[in-house]
């Protein structure tokens, strides 16, 4: 028996200029669940879609069960028992669950045939692993929680022996998480092979046997989980050492900046998911918004940036009302001093096709400093980019490479820096650090801790409870649309956890 | 009684030219459901057009002129697939350039080859294709109603006519009940989820390219060696247009095809039947209105009067994994 489920020799692989992963040895233990961690960029998603087949190394060999194997496309993959969950799910929207499940593993010409057998093993995995999902449903219309049930599923449909997650618990609620790990402990009790991208060292802690650490496309370390703390992984992957505690003073709270009195925000389809919300923030305070996604965050922050039309209710910024109900659009509310980092930066806070000078300006491009006559002064804009690239440790520090082409971390840097050098009186910031690595969130908690002690109103809206309770001085709890429970951020995880899950106690009841 | 012999003629010739409709755009389907944009039918049907006149011209066959008809059209759709599959090219420019290439070169080599000013000879006999007559067609004619429907409209039509027909639901079984339909609708929403899924994007790209050449193929044989007989240039007189419009009114589904296929033939052959003819109240229609109509419609679709047309969402992007 050999004990060695994968066994990677050497593989290099180059995008370009960009060398994605040099010369990485890296050894997995059969029935194990092996974490791998690094920085954005590090080349984590790239090593294991070469051992996919998703890409081609430049050099280097793969071993599967000891044997030297060719993995010359996905197919190759599969059929050597591997299969993958890709950080960016690769689903047809428009097709249901089982026609997405049976991609490419469909057994006939004619698809009758094999819908039965298909419907049947769906019915027996599900049962198995708790992985319950309608096999007609259509993916689009499913939560992501679900549509990643459908990608797990598929690879355990094509009888995968080691099986790869690509940053599975960026989109899932706490609970989902959980869920997601009894099952990964399920396969590795049954001796299937687990590899896990996360940036969240408290699962690597909690679920892995070994870890890896990747840095800027070098494998520089693998650890018994047991024998290694988070500190350690920490500065293995940022090559310092790291504040996992964000360090703050107490706050020193002065006039309220921005104030919403009963906002009431309908979505797309006309649903209510903002009902009756009332607070306020000062200079001076980040307010944070906890609660579980989807319980009208979203359209909380687009309603008071301006991107969503409010159904009812006031917004005051700097004690002038903005006209939500209306006319409020989000240039206007820049011009006076709000601004606003969109929860899903890539569709709503850059454009990726363009490149990072131009994203570093955007909805700022018709300030005078950056115009010549009727022009772009594209040299005033490239030095501009270039300040802030400095200023943010936005890597590759290159104002003319084009946005989609910098790592997650680094495009949100790349928003960030572009509102708060902006100077606003109020700083409105959905989901800052979403699939961002300790490193770069350690240091865009800081700059928001930096913009509240510059005398900014900061709200801050998260999924992670961690960083509502370590960045803000006041929390408040959403749950379907409404506030419901204000807390200070020391409050336990426990009692936080109940008030989002709707869980009131009687005191807020009354109120 | 009369009205009714009216409506019948207006039906037979709407059928009459809403084959080539939907030959090109069940076409224009298999391509565009795989995510490979095709403007270029109207230069494949040309060329094929083209090809099966001079062939059957040629050899008297008109066997001989389909299959010469359907070869052409592959091998552009094949430079389509090459510019636009392997070489990432951008697949609007690839097929504005085939149609001008078809434009030219079959007057050209028509030209060079006949020297008719462009024309292929005049088809007949085995060359061409003939109509088939419907069994028991003579018999029922008399029946009053059913009879006219049956041997008039029904009966008598050519053999492709009957093809197109039976392709609908052929395609429809091909695209919602085959694994080869199952990877091609998913290679023209996420291509990415194909090869994930350990198929070659590349390859059934081809394969739509190549179905999409065939059914051009067959359309342009129709038109010059069953509608007509014999190449004319220019003949298609933008029936590839048509037929991307009547794609796009359909949905890109194929039931629908039938249905914005007959409707813009019903236009056509309205807007001739009309020529000159008063209409009571709204006086004469220019057929200008009639022929732009077709457009008009799909505008008016797009511009979501009429549902919501969504097209495949890999369409008009090639598959690039690596930047
Ligand atoms: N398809 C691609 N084409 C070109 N460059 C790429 C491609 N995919 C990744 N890269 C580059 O390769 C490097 C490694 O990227 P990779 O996605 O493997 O990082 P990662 O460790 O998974 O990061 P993250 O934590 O943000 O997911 C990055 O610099 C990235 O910009
Ligand atoms: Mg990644």
């Amino acid at each position: 028996m050999n004990d060695i489920a994968i066994e990677l020799k050497g593989i290099d692989k180059k995008f370009g200029l960009v060398h994605a992963n040099k010369n990485i040895n890296m050894r997995v233990r059969k029935g194990t669940i092996h974490g791998i961690i690094g920085e954005n960029g590090a080349g984590k998603s790239t090593l294991m879609s070469i051992l996919y087949g998703f890409y081609q190394a430049g050099a280097g060999d793969i071993f599967v069960d000891g044997r030297k194997t060719v993995i010359k496309d996905p197919n190759a993959a599969i059929a050597a028992g591997i299969g993958m969950v890709h950080q960016h799910f690769m689903l047809v929207e428009n097709f249901t669950v089982l026609e997405n499940i049976m991609l490419g593993a469909e057994e006939s010409q004619v698809l009758n045939a094999g819908i039965t057998k298909a419907r049947d093993e769906l019915r027996r995995l599900e049962q198995e692993y708790e992985l319950e999902v309608d096999p007609d449903a259509v993916i689009e219309e499913l939560p992501v929680g679900l549509q990643q049930r459908v990608e797990i599923l598929k690879a355990l449909y094509r009888g995968a022996e080691i099986l790869i997650l690509d940053e599975p618990t960026g989109v899932l609620t706490p609970a989902e998480a959980d869920h997601l790990f009894r099952i990964l402990e399920q396969l590795k009790s049954q001796g299937k092979t687990i590899l896990l991208i996360t940036h969240k060292l408290r699962e690597i802690m909690a679920v892995t046997d070994e870890v890896s650490v990747m840095r800027r496309g070098e494998m520089v370390a693998t650890r018994t989980t047991a024998e290694t703390s988070v500190e350690e992984l920490a500065e293995l992957m940022v090559g310092r050492h790291v504040l996992l505690q964000v360090d703050k003073g107490p706050a020193t709270p002065g006039d309220v900046l921005l104030s919403v009195e009963n906002l009431s925000v309908r979505d797309g389809r006309g649903v209510a998911m903002v009902k009756n919300v009332s607070f306020d923030v000062r200079a001076g305070e980040i307010v944070g918004i906890a609660g579980v996604a989807g319980n009208g965050q979203s359209e909380l922050l687009q309603a008071i940036s301006g991107i969503r039309r409010a159904v009812s209710g006031k917004v005051l910024l700097q004690g002038e009302p903005i006209h939500v109900t209306g006319t409020a659009d989000p240039s206007e509310l820049r011009h006076r001093g709000l601004a606003h980092v969109p929860e899903d930066r890539q569709h709503m806070g850059l454009v990726l096709k363009f490149d990072e000078s131009e994203n570093s300006i955007l909805g700022y491009h018709d300030d005078p400093k950056y115009l010549n006559g009727m022009f772009l002064n594209i040299d005033a804009i490239r030095k501009d980019a270039t300040d802030k690239i400095e200023k943010y440790d936005i890597r590759p520090p290159n104002p003319r490479l084009k946005t989609a082409n910098f790592s997650g971390g680094n495009q949100q840097k790349i928003v960030l820096a572009r509102e708060m050098e902006r100077d606003p009186a109020v700083l409105v910031i959905g989901q800052p650090t979403r699939g961002v690595d300790v490193g770069a969130i350690e240091f865009i908690h800081k700059r928001i801790i930096e913009m509240r002690d510059a005398g900014k109103a900061v709200l801050l809206v998260s999924v992670e409870l961690d960083e509502i309770r370590s960045l803000s001085d006041r929390v408040l709890v959403m749950f379907d649309g409404r506030i419901v429970g204000e807390r200070a951020p020391d409050a336990g995880e426990g009692e936080l956890g109940l008030l989002m899950a709707g869980v009131e106690d009687s005191k807020e009841a009354a109120q | 009684m009369e009205y009714f012999d009216t409506l019948i003629v207006i039906l037979q010739s709407t059928v009459r030219v809403s084959v080539p409709l939907i030959l090109a755009a069940l076409a224009g389907l298999y391509s565009e459901r795989a995510g490979i944009f095709d403007i270029g039918l109207e230069g494949k049907m040309l060329a094929a057009a083209f090809a099966g006149g001079a062939a059957a011209a040629v050899t008297g066959s008109a066997l001989i002129g389909l299959c010469a008809a359907i070869l052409v059209s592959v091998c552009l759709g094949l430079v389509h697939g090459f510019a636009s599959i392997t070489q990432r090219g951008n697949q609007i420019v690839s097929g504005v350039a085939i149609n001008f290439i078809a434009l030219g070169a079959t007057v050209i080599l028509g030209q060079a080859w006949f020297r008719q000013g462009g024309r292929t000879p005049q088809l007949s006999g085995d060359a061409r294709f003939t109509t088939v007559e419907l069994p028991f067609a003579a018999e029922i004619a008399d029946i009053p109603v059913l009879g006219p429907i049956y041997s008039d409209l029904l009966s008598g039509h050519f053999l492709l006519t009957y093809l197109a027909f039976m392709l609908i639901p052929f395609t429809w079984w091909v695209l919602y009940r085959t694994r080869f339909g199952l990877r091609l609708r998913a290679v023209g929403e996420n291509p990415g989820a194909v090869d994930t899924a350990g198929i070659s994007v590349t390859w059934m790209r081809y394969r739509a390219v190549i179905c999409c050449g065939i059914l051009c193929g067959i359309a342009g044989a129709y038109l010059s060696m069953a509608m007509t007989a014999g190449f004319v240039k220019g003949m298609t007189a933008g029936k590839g247009f048509i037929a991307l419009a009547a794609l796009i009114f359909a949905k890109w589904k194929p039931v629908n095809v039938m249905f914005a296929c007959l409707l813009f033939g019903f236009l056509d052959a309205m807007s001739i039947r009309m020529q000159g003819n008063e209409l009571p109240i709204i006086g004469v229609v220019p057929v200008q209105f009639m022929q732009a109509l077709p457009y008009l419609l799909t505008v008016i679709l797009l511009a979501g009067f009429i549902g919501k047309a969504i097209p495949p969402r890999a369409g008009g992007v090639p598959y690039v994994k690596e930047r």
